[in-house]
């Protein structure tokens, strides 16, 4: 069941849009802000509150990638892959990200703290390479100042 | 020399004021735009030649001008910015939002007054955190100062503006497909026409404007056409928010004069190439521009004279290739992108691209074969424009065509060599 806070937030951006479903994407995310991602009981619940069927909001739902279908850990690494990146040195920092980590991308530390990911250009090209965690942008990255970034994220 | 988007940027990072912002003149273009009819706005806007800077460079007071106005107008009318700047190598409007979000609600504010939209959306990118907050401040302020609401500086006129955060996808940045997203769908693009002017959000008329676009817009107003122009090196009006990225000594922006050519901004702004790396090409405006070479350098960076170069000024953020990085490499990455962000509605694209990215890999792994080489340039062909649903692919291949006729001695040695030879 959606939460009174989740259900106000919805319903906030409910006021901004002239049909119900045009709010889907918002509602997803702010159940996502709640709760990490998005079950299916949570898609049930925003589907019959925005009078979508389960499948179309899937459809929706699957169409875009800041959206998780599956449980992710506390904290979400996102590392760019896209060129400026990639001609900089993305790929050391993803076998450093991946190794010290001990998963690759998709996955998840069995103690449930990162999931890593990868995701497009960030836009943060003039400090490259670079990767998000939770929202918070880190550029000009190298290998050796991985460990103090991580240490933030308990 | 004259910088109206940047003049403002604060050295400590933080976003202009509200109060900062109207001691230099900010509301001012408003202002002056409440005075005067949107067909006269939009012919000053034409005449400025404000040519978009999303990257396809259409003249703004153009495409104001097929939304229908008037008392017989449908409504609502819409608005929207587009900020879901995806482009690789693009990071321009970062700046602008996060610096300057009254700049945009001002630019925005006037494209709306321009149409008379009764709505406006900001279509930002999930990932752009900071500019979200400083946005969603930014709004509260004009709302509470009386730019935005029920009756914008006393006019009578209403305007809601409201941000929209994306939950990713490269192709919400193409208009009809931002349109789709807006609405709560797929981001697939619509069919062409009917034209978003005509009718785009929910069936009603809609402009789309990129952020830079958008930035423009108080200074045009505040200053004059003839101004506009008068700060470019270019027929295009205006200054441009350029940019450089990959292996150079200083990659960053800086707002120059439209027209400013390649070779001042590579030598000059960015400094020149590191130690122990020399120039071998650029993308002058990210990941889906053709390449130029050394022997393009001396154009000027506006829009009709990088398409006489071969290439397209598109988001003019440049993507540096040097001579320690592998052409194949680069161009692998760039389509392994656009085949991923592909929507998968149209077969060119989603087939065509995840072959010619299969074919690249296969070079750099050491698989490759003349067959590959082949089948990459008949997928330059079978993506070419007019043959997919959008813009999409016919981009994608911009760099991966012109790689193969510059660098073509790169891609025949990882077949010959059976290997990449940078590896």
């Amino acid at each position: 069941m959606l939460s009174p806070d989740e259900r106000r937030e919805i319903e906030k951006e409910l006021s901004r849009y002239p049909t119900r479903q045009a709010v889907c994407i918002d509602a997803m995310r702010i159940v996502q802000r709640h709760r990490g991602w998005v079950s299916d009981e949570s898609l049930a619940d925003i589907a019959e509150l925005l009078g979508m069927s389960r499948h179309e909001l899937d459809s929706v739902a699957t169409f875009y990638n800041l959206i998780f279908r599956k449980k992710v850990g506390r904290h979400v690494i996102f590392v760019c892959d896209s060129v400026s990146c990639w001609v900089m040195g993305y790929e050391r920092l993803y076998r450093a990200l991946s190794e010290r980590l001990g998963i690759a991308f998709g996955e998840t530390t069995p103690d449930g703290r990162f999931t890593l990911l990868p995701i497009v250009c960030l836009g943060a090209c003039d400090r490259a390479p670079a990767m998000m965690v939770d929202g918070t942008l880190h550029g000009n990255l190298d290998p050796d100042r991985i460990d103090p970034i991580l240490e933030r994220y308990e | 020399m004259e910088r109206p988007l940047t003049a403002r940027v604060r050295a400590d990072g933080e976003a202009v004021t509200l109060a900062e912002y109207e001691r230099a003149g900010g509301y001012r273009g408003l202002r002056r735009a409440l005075q005067e009819s949107p067909a006269d706005i939009g012919a000053t806007v034409r005449e400025a030649n404000l040519r978009g800077r999303g990257g396809a460079g259409f003249n703004t007071g153009l495409k104001w001008s097929f939304v229908p106005l008037g008392p017989d107008a449908p409504h609502p009318k819409y608005v929207v910015c587009n900020a879901d700047e995806m482009e690789p190598g693009t990071f321009k409007d970062r700046l602008l939002l996060e610096a300057d979000p009254h700049q945009l609600i001002e630019g925005l504010a006037i494209a709306a007054w321009a149409i008379e939209a009764d709505v406006a959306y900001i279509f930002l990118r999930g990932e752009y955190t900071d500019a979200a907050a400083r946005l969603e401040r930014a709004l509260a302020e004009a709302y509470a100062a009386g730019y935005l609401g029920p009756d914008v500086l006393k006019s009578g006129w209403r305007l809601e503006m409201y941000l929209h955060l994306s939950a990713g996808r490269y192709i919400c940045g193409e208009e009809t497909a931002l349109l789709n997203a807006l609405e709560g769908k797929r981001a697939n693009p619509r069919a062409k026409p009917p034209y978003p002017q005509v009718s785009g959000l929910w069936g009603k008329p809609t402009i789309v404007q990129n952020v830079e676009t958008l930035c423009n817009l108080p200074h045009i107003l505040a200053n004059g056409a003839e101004w506009f122009k008068s700060i470019s090196r270019s027929p295009d009006g205006g200054t441009k928010l350029y940019g450089a990225s990959g292996k150079v000594r200083r990659p960053g922006l800086w707002e120059l004069p439209m027209g400013t050519p390649a070779r001042e901004l590579l030598e000059e702004h960015a400094g020149g190439m590191r130690d122990g790396t020399s120039f071998r090409g650029l993308l002058p405006g990210g990941a889906s521009t053709d390449f130029l070479l050394p022997e393009h350098l001396d154009v000027k960076m506006d829009f009709d004279e990088v398409q006489k170069a071969g290439s397209r000024l598109g988001t003019g953020t440049m993507i540096v290739l040097d001579d320690r990085t592998c052409p194949v490499g680069f161009v692998h990455n760039l389509e392994r992108f656009f085949a991923q962000e592909s929507c998968g509605w149209c077969t060119p694209c989603w087939s065509g691209l995840h072959w010619a990215t299969e074919a690249l890999r296969a070079l750099e792994e050491g698989r490759g074969t003349p067959a590959d080489l082949a089948a990459l340039e008949h997928q330059t062909r079978f993506n070419a424009m007019g043959r997919t649903f959008c813009a999409l692919a016919p981009g994608a291949i911009e760099p991966l065509q012109s790689a193969l006729a510059y660098f073509r001695d790169d891609f025949e040695r990882h077949v010959r060599e059976r290997r990449c030879p940078w590896k």
